[in-house]
């Protein structure tokens, strides 16, 4: 079966550190893959390729077989790759409903691509996009700034889904949250799989990969060194791998 | 807490509002009914467009996280310009719309060097506030020039409405807060402002082209100034090198009065509009209840401090604030 996206030789330097060495990494439609490694095993790096904020300096990333030039965030959405930071990718000082669409307002009566809010679609559309991911909030009009830190991964991960985004990326989006918000995310990232979402979930903590991955990819000093489906390894082997 | 909070962000104009009713009432007592008399609130309507079209522009700016301290030089700089070309025979029209051209590129230029060099706005625009005065003196060649006697002044400065209480450039001044406020609020455009100024790096891993807002933001700032000054001098009949001196600062006092945040992503249009009415509010008001009005510097100067202080303590206790769940 073709992959849903693929890396093919890439390598990745930054000044002089060669943070990217030969990365081949191919990944099937609907499957959740966690991502493992110390710091500064370039887990973060990959994961800019492929979301268009950084370029690779050798090699090529293909999307359902066809190689792509991710050039900008905007390029990498547009062909449905959409990634959840850990300092979370919401502004505070705004709406849920206008989180939801930055970027991707629907408007009315626009020249060159801007035009008046649909703000009644927009609110309507993101009371369902939560409710998809099973998170209740009171109302799209509250400020994003007002939630937990669970609750925005939980409107990341919304805006994803709602988008239709066939990749989602999550760069350890459990830091800094506390047990039960880590556990409300993790609770997100396994609803992925019903839906059929495809999902690449970069965490260090490898119980949280276990809790909710199909297939275990690890990495050090750039390098892919470990790839494994769930059920043919263990917690204990890959600690002694890292 | 909670509802402190999301009144600020959502109406962060609501505190200067309110000392604004309480400023005019006390300032309406002590000076016998004088304060709210036709005659002065002429005075003071007559004003504020000039300092309040600065203002709203200054305020934008501020929204997506960026300052202009040039705004003062370029509301001197925008109508001597148009002034020296319509001595040498231009057409007001043309005059005009080379004089607010200048202003754009000006506005374009602070925010290309800001951005292509990753510094401090604040900087790159106090250079400009030196740059801009300077060539507003070279040009004026040290005489200011005179204005032709034939100009349509009257679309700036005349006297209308019931009893003549306000100019028409009182009606280009709501014109225009109503149509950026439109912009901040209704359009996409408004969106990705506040986005820029709220959080930079979400704004831009969602592909929000930040650079280009943030351009056009300065761009903006600039023309609002240059127009200001364009109808200060249409009043005054005159293109002094020297107005506008510390009007960046003003208009700075009047955007954070009105509940603008200094790191971005919160303010409104209302807000710039009842920051600067509340500084020619106690400008007029100190001089009629017969304060020293060199008191008038300290009082804004005071209120600034608090609206600052405010904010950011209202900013601080946010942090803590969990919303509720229904499930
Ligand atoms: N923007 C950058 N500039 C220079 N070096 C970087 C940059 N980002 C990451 N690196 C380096 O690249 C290597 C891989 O980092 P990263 O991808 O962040 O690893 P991880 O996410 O696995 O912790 C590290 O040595 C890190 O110091
Ligand atoms: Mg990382």
């Amino acid at each position: 079966m073709t992959p849903i996206i693929e890396c093919r030789g890439v390598q990745k330097w930054y000044a002089g550190v060669h943070a990217l060495k030969n990365i081949n990494l191919a990944v099937q439609r609907g499957e959740v893959v966690g991502l493992v490694g110390d710091n500064g095993a370039g887990k973060s790096t990959l994961i800019k390729i492929l979301s268009g904020v950084h370029q690779p300096e050798a090699g090529a990333v293909l999307i359902e077989g066809r190689p792509v030039v991710l050039r900008s965030p905007k390029v990498a959405m547009r062909l449905g790759i959409e990634t959840i930071y850990q300092t979370n990718s919401m502004v505070p000082t705004m709406s849920i409903a206008r989180n939801l669409f930055l970027g991707r307002e629907p408007i009315s009566l626009g020249i060159g691509g801007i035009g008046l809010l649909d703000q009644a679609r927009m609110r309507r559309e993101s009371v369902q996009a939560i409710a998809d991911v099973d998170l209740h909030l009171r109302s799209p009009d509250a400020l994003v700034g007002e939630l937990s830190g669970g609750q925005r991964q939980g409107v990341a991960i919304a805006r994803a889904m709602h988008f239709k985004s066939k990749v989602l990326v999550l760069d350890e989006p459990t830091n800094h949250l506390s047990v039960k918000e880590t556990n409300k995310v993790l609770g997100f990232i396994r609803g992925l799989k019903p839906q059929g979402v495809t999902g690449i979930f970069i965490s260090h903590n490898i119980h949280h990969v276990f809790e909710c991955c199909d297939r275990i990819v690890a990495m050090a000093r750039g390098e892919i060194v470990f790839d494994s489906p769930v059920g043919g390894t263990n917690i204990d082997h890959i600690h002694d791998l890292l | 807490m909670r509802n402190l909070f999301r009144i600020y962000l959502e109406k962060p104009e609501l505190a200067g509002i309110a000392l604004l009713v309480i400023l005019t009432g006390i300032f309406e007592v002590r000076s016998n009914g004088v304060f709210l008399g036709a005659d002065n609130v002429r005075g003071i309507l007559g004003l504020l467009p000039e300092v309040g079209l600065v203002s709203i522009g200054v305020t934008v700016l501020m929204i997506c996280g960026e300052f202009d301290l040039s705004v003062g030089s370029v509301f001197a700089l925008t109508p001597m310009l148009a002034a020296v070309l319509m001595e040498r025979d231009m057409p007001f029209l043309p005059a005009v719309l080379i004089g607010l051209a200048v202003a754009a590129g000006i506005g374009f230029i602070n925010g290309v060097i800001t951005l292509r060099f990753g510094i401090p706005s604040f900087i790159t625009t106090l250079g400009m506030l030196f740059m801009a005065r300077s060539m507003t003196v070279v040009i004026s060649g040290g005489f200011p020039p005179v204005l032709p006697d034939e100009l349509p002044t009257w679309l700036f400065t005349q006297f209308i409405g019931p009893g003549g209480l306000i100019r028409v450039s009182f009606i280009w001044f709501v014109a225009i807060a109503l149509l950026v406020s439109a912009m901040l609020s209704l359009t996409n455009f408004g969106n990705w402002l506040k986005s820029t100024g709220g959080f930079l790096e979400a704004a831009s891993s969602l592909g929000i082209p930040v650079n280009r807002v943030k351009i056009i933001c300065f761009m903006l700032s600039s023309v609002l100034a240059g127009f200001g000054g364009l109808i200060e001098v249409l009043r005054l009949g005159s293109p002094l090198p020297s107005i506008g001196e510390g009007l960046e600062l003003q208009a700075v006092a009047a955007a954070v009065i009105g509940g603008t945040a200094l790191n971005g992503g919160i303010g409104t249009v209302l807000g710039a509009v009842v920051g600067s009415l509340l500084i020619r509010v106690i400008d007029n008001g100190l001089v009629l209840t017969q304060v020293d009005s060199n008191w008038f510097k300290f009082a804004v100067g005071a209120l600034t401090i608090f609206a600052v202080v405010a904010n950011a303590r209202l900013r601080r206790a946010a942090r803590g604030i969990r919303i509720e769940t229904r499930a």
